[in-house]
């Protein structure tokens, strides 16, 4: 088990070219080998932390949106996606143990890879049907309403 | 009467005897080759009593190399029923023209085009592409296999439901008419009430899931079982074009899920996203399946441009000419292919910003693309070209290929798409991309890796000849298309009441039957290989002077692939080995662990069949039963935790012993 | 960018690791994690399709009209605890202590039960109330999106339970461990892909 783990070791410091830090990081493992992922490490100070920031963060943008405390729909848009976002990297954080490290750095590039991924579908559709409706179907937000 | 009608609706859905197009004599026909064939097969199977081993060593198996053997072998399959459909197609158009109606009515014209454009991309190019980097990507890594092999043997087996569904449909039923991608509104269900939609969405829907299961996979492997030392720097460009199309693969497969699943809620449920009334809005659907349909280009040819590049290196003798520049460029498309999804609708009417921006995106990543043609080229500049059967399709692909590279780029202007949207112009270019890219580069894959695979090399005379028949009959096919298309003549066209356009689509027939002829010949190539497989023979397991690892086992390789790890230390790893003298370990075997055969996967992709099958027909106690049957299944899997077993110690040395000795007698033969 | 290669003549460098090495043992967790970046996309499709279709009401009730956000809160809360008892079982299951992990799964279960139980309770409100999916594309693209995320909660939860009675019967053995993390990945996030969901859909869509 312990030649497993050190080949191991052995084979990722090839991998990466450098050392700094990835041994003491194998060592948080708690004693299972190949930890080094989402999902795995935390402590209850850690887990707490998370869910009391995430409450922080829920519990604000309903009390903007249930008192309507801005009055303004694009600024209370605009702010309670800002909190979104960053409960996104709480949770990220601490509950998914995110960090650019793990597996050698991969699961970070792909999770950065596929965001991007999302935010081109989501706002490359928004913008292209936004653009179409706009150029091919011209009409007031109150007939857009209650259109058929 | 009544209740009878109830009941048969109950047990059969709407599958009825009307179904089966026994009317139809060009399908009946079909039928009865095919079922005197398949019959023939089965039998002969029986007869030789070959079912356990075809069971045992094949179905069930988990070795990449089987796996990648078997998508091959499917998606040869599925390009002879994908060609025969593009004979009709062609022949139909040549025929039906003036007061001629041709032989296809229109309703069998649709089906056919739709299959011809499903079953070449997902059936036939895909399984072929999967299949190519299955077989080799583990070798040329140093890996004994992928890193989720049961996996790996599941999504074979989706992939090839998927395929039965289609197949199914020419007999049972029929298929969509509406063109490759089902565009609503005409594949909802006001306006395809039939099964021919359905089809297309749960043969798609099955396949898929196999699909990005395999893109996991694929990339999980490259990332974690590479051999020490290989930094992926060190690692062969068809590795890294395989992981970036995979990164395409995984990103895009759910997207193309999603967006059949939208179109099956408004066909089965009567939801409202593509529908024109009640706020739906049919091109959402374009918008979301061209951000799939763009990147599965570049999954397609990503893999091909992988397979050129081995090739070039190999049979000129040298390293490959810009390697560094080769994997940015493949990671940049890779990246880019996300970005420029509307140029397949500039038409639609999303204005000047939204189309200048995908043009301009368009015609950016002919960028990468261009430098790695240069990089092909230097690559042989210089190089002591041997002209083998895989380097002759690099020869034909350059020039194609970057004919039609650059019919892309006239497309990518918006004001010139405005002119040639859905003409044959777009038609002629794709296939020009398509056939010339991911076709050429597959069948020289096949010619590169055949001795790899079995032993033995292909025939290099019928390799020529179906080599030059490709290359001329795409071009007597396509030149004309290509002048069709600028003249304004539309594509999915099933009669023309111009005359003039005869002479053309003759030229274009004539040019069919010379890929026909090519295709045959490739046939032959296999058949008389076998047959003349003792003068073919590879012993040395690196027939062509290779330089990537998969060349440093034996031909075929043992089921454990290496019984030594190697070790990495420069790129072109094989060629580093034997340039500073490499020593084969001759003793000190281990047993090696291995993953276990299993009829899981199997099982679990017959019942997505089955599954797919009653969705389609409305049987609904069959759906239900064969889904809850396949959770039960995929639960009663997890319960199996012995999945490995061990090749012993003096099997691998038995095997070992034996490449020393075909090693022996190899140099004995070159002396 | 290479390493420099050694001349010809030196001596050969070792070309076969004759020790077994680690062969992809640790490779599930990140496959694992790659399925999620794909459902990701499926995601982002659907809120896509929300997106674009999200104020096509054809005349019927808006998301003002309908959304009931004290009983989106109580979900999201029920959500989040869910995510935290989970962390705790994990943190049992490093200590190796069966009964405990098991206990903080149950809980864990039973919050993403009740969070189904609601979001089924609304959804029948909905329907009821004539705001069904085949009413509007904003209801289609409503009842997808959120339902996708409710079907990816029931097959966790199918999940947990045959991951409860494996845990039960094997011990926490490496597979089962291994597992659990995985399972971990895939409950926490559901909860991100939840802040999406209430922000977007929920909140955005109860503002005029």
């Amino acid at each position: 088990m312990s030649a497993t783990a050190e080949a191991g070791i052995a084979r990722k410091v090839q991998d990466d070219g450098h050392d700094d830090g990835h041994g003491d990081g194998h060592g948080d493992g708690a004693g299972q080998g190949g930890h080094h992922s989402p999902g795995a490490h935390g402590s209850v100070r850690s887990y707490v932390t998370g869910f009391v920031l995430s409450v922080v963060l829920t519990a604000i943008p309903f009390w903007l949106v249930m008192g309507d405390v801005l009055g303004d729909t694009l600024k209370t848009s605009i702010v309670i996606m800002a909190f979104a976002a960053v409960q996104i990297v709480v949770h990220m954080i601490y509950f998914l143990h995110m960090n650019t490290k793990s597996e050698g750095g991969w699961t970070f590039m792909a999770l950065v890879f596929t965001l991007t991924l999302v935010v081109i579908t989501l706002v490359g559709s928004i913008w292209v049907m936004y653009h179409l409706d706009r150029n091919m179907m011209p009409m007031t937000p109150h007939e857009a309403l209650h259109r058929p | 009467m009544f209740s009878n009608l109830d009941l048969q609706q109950i047990v059969f859905g709407r599958l009825t005897l009307e179904s089966i197009p026994y009317h139809e004599p060009i399908l009946l026909w079909t039928f009865i080759v095919v079922a005197a064939g398949g019959v023939s097969l089965l039998g002969a199977i029986t007869w030789f009593g070959q079912w356990g081993y075809l069971w045992r060593e094949w179905f069930t198996s988990v070795d990449h190399k089987k796996i990648g053997i078997m998508y091959v072998v499917l998606a040869i399959v599925m390009l002879l029923r994908g060609f025969a459909d593009a004979v009709m197609m062609i022949t139909q158009k040549a025929l039906a023209v003036g007061v001629n109606e041709g032989y296809l009515p229109p309703h069998h014209y649709d089906q056919v085009f739709t299959a011809h454009g499903t079953i070449m991309i997902f059936f036939m190019a895909m399984p072929f592409v999967t299949g190519m980097m299955n077989y080799v990507m583990p070798l040329q890594i140093g890996a004994r296999d992928v890193a989720f092999p049961f996996l790996n043997n599941f999504s074979f087996w989706m992939t090839a439901g998927g395929a039965a569904l289609i197949m199914l449909s020419l007999f049972v039923g029929e298929f969509a008419r509406t063109g490759w991608l089902a565009y609503p509104p005409l594949s909802g269900a006001a306006y395809s009430p039939g099964v021919g939609v359905d089809y297309y969405i749960w043969g798609l829907q099955v396949a898929g899931v196999g699909t990005t299961l395999s893109g996991i996979n694929l990339i999980t492997t490259i990332v974690k079982m590479r051999a020490p030392g290989m930094t992926m720097m060190k690692m062969p460009v068809f590795c890294w074009t395989t992981l970036c199309s995979n990164a395409i693969i995984v990103t895009i497969f759910p997207v193309l899920t999603a967006t059949l699943a939208l179109l099956s809620l408004d066909r089965y449920v009567g939801t409202h996203f593509f529908t024109n009334d009640y706020g739906g809005n049919s091109m959402l659907y374009m918008n979301l399946i061209w951000i799939w349909g763009h990147p599965e280009v570049y999954v397609l040819v990503l893999p091909a441009f992988g397979i050129f590049s081995e090739v070039v290196s190999t049979f000129c003798g040298k390293r490959l000419f810009g390697y560094t520049s080769m994997v940015y460029a493949t990671a940049v498309i890779a990246f880019v292919s996300w970005l420029v999804w509307l140029h397949h609708f500039f038409t639609m009417g999303s204005g000047a910003s939204v189309n200048a921006f995908f043009g301009i995106t368009t015609m950016i990543i002919s960028i990468p693309t261009g430098a790695k043609v240069f990089n092909w080229l230097f690559t042989m500049y210089r190089g002591r070209i041997r002209f083998e059967s895989p380097m002759i399709w690099v020869m034909g692909f350059i020039p194609t290929f970057v004919l039609g590279g650059l019919t892309g780029v006239l497309l990518a202007v918006p004001p010139a798409d405005f002119v040639l949207h859905n003409s044959l112009f777009l038609v002629a270019h794709f296939h020009n991309v398509i056939i010339g890219g991911v076709v050429f580069g597959l069948l020289a894959g096949v010619n590169y890796w055949f001795p790899k695979a079995f032993g033995y090399k292909l025939d290099p005379f019928w390799g020529k000849v179906s080599f030059w028949c490709w290359l001329a009959g795409f071009w007597v096919v396509f030149t004309p298309i290509y002048a069709l298309g600028l003249m304004g003549v539309t594509r999915r066209t099933q009669h023309f009441d111009d005359v003039a356009v005869q002479p053309y689509l003759t030229v274009a027939v004539i040019g069919v039957f010379i890929i026909m002829a090519g295709i045959a010949a490739f046939l032959v190539q296999l058949v008389v290989s076998f047959f003349r497989r003792e003068q073919l023979r590879d012993l040395t397991g690196d027939p062509w002077g290779g330089r990537t690892l998969e060349w440093s086992t034996s031909s075929p390789p043992p089921p454990y692939n290496f019984a030594f790890t190697p070790v990495v230390h420069d790129l072109d790893a094989w060629w580093d080995m034997k340039r500073r003298g490499y020593a084969r370990p001759l003793q000190g075997y281990r047993p090696i662990h291995m993953p276990r055969s299993t009829s899981a996967g199997v099982i679990l992709a017959g019942l997505s069949t089955v599954l797919g099958f009653a969705m389609i027909w409305y049987i609904w106690w069959l759906a239900a039963l064969s889904f809850v049957a396949l959770i039960a299944a995929a639960i009663r899997h997890t319960f199996d935790y012995d999945r490995d077993d061990h090749i012993p110690a003096d099997e691998v040395a038995r095997f070992e012993e034996l490449r020393t000795a075909q090693l022996a007698n190899g140099v004995r033969a070159d002396a | 960018m290479h390493e420099t290669t050694a001349p010809p003549g030196a001596a050969a460098p070792v070309f076969y690791q004759q020790e077994e090495h680690a062969h992809g043992e640790s490779g599930t967790l990140l496959g694992f994690w790659l399925y999620l970046m794909s459902d990701c996309l499926i995601f982002a499709v659907l809120f896509a399709t929300y997106g674009v279709l999200g104020r096509n009401y054809a005349a019927g009730p808006s998301g003002a009209e309908l959304f009931d956000l004290r009983l989106v809160a109580l979900n999201t809360g029920l959500l989040l605890l869910s995510s935290i008892t989970y962390g705790f079982a994990m943190l049992e299951m490093e200590k190796n202590r069966v009964d405990a992990t098991l206990r903080w799964l149950a809980i864990t279960g039973a919050f993403g039960a009740a969070f189904l139980a609601i979001e089924l309770y609304e959804f029948a409100h909905l329907i009821h109330e004539g705001a069904t999916p085949q009413r509007s594309a904003f209801l289609s693209a409503f009842f997808t999106l959120v339902g996708t995320h409710g079907l990816h909660v029931t097959f966790g939860i199918v999940w947990l339970v045959t991951l409860m009675v494996q845990v039960r019967r094997y011990g926490l053995i490496a597979d089962n461990q291994r597992r659990l993390m995985c399972l971990s990945m895939f409950w926490h996030f559901l909860d991100v892909v939840w802040i999406g969901v209430f922000t977007f859909v929920y909140l955005m869509g109860s503002m005029r």
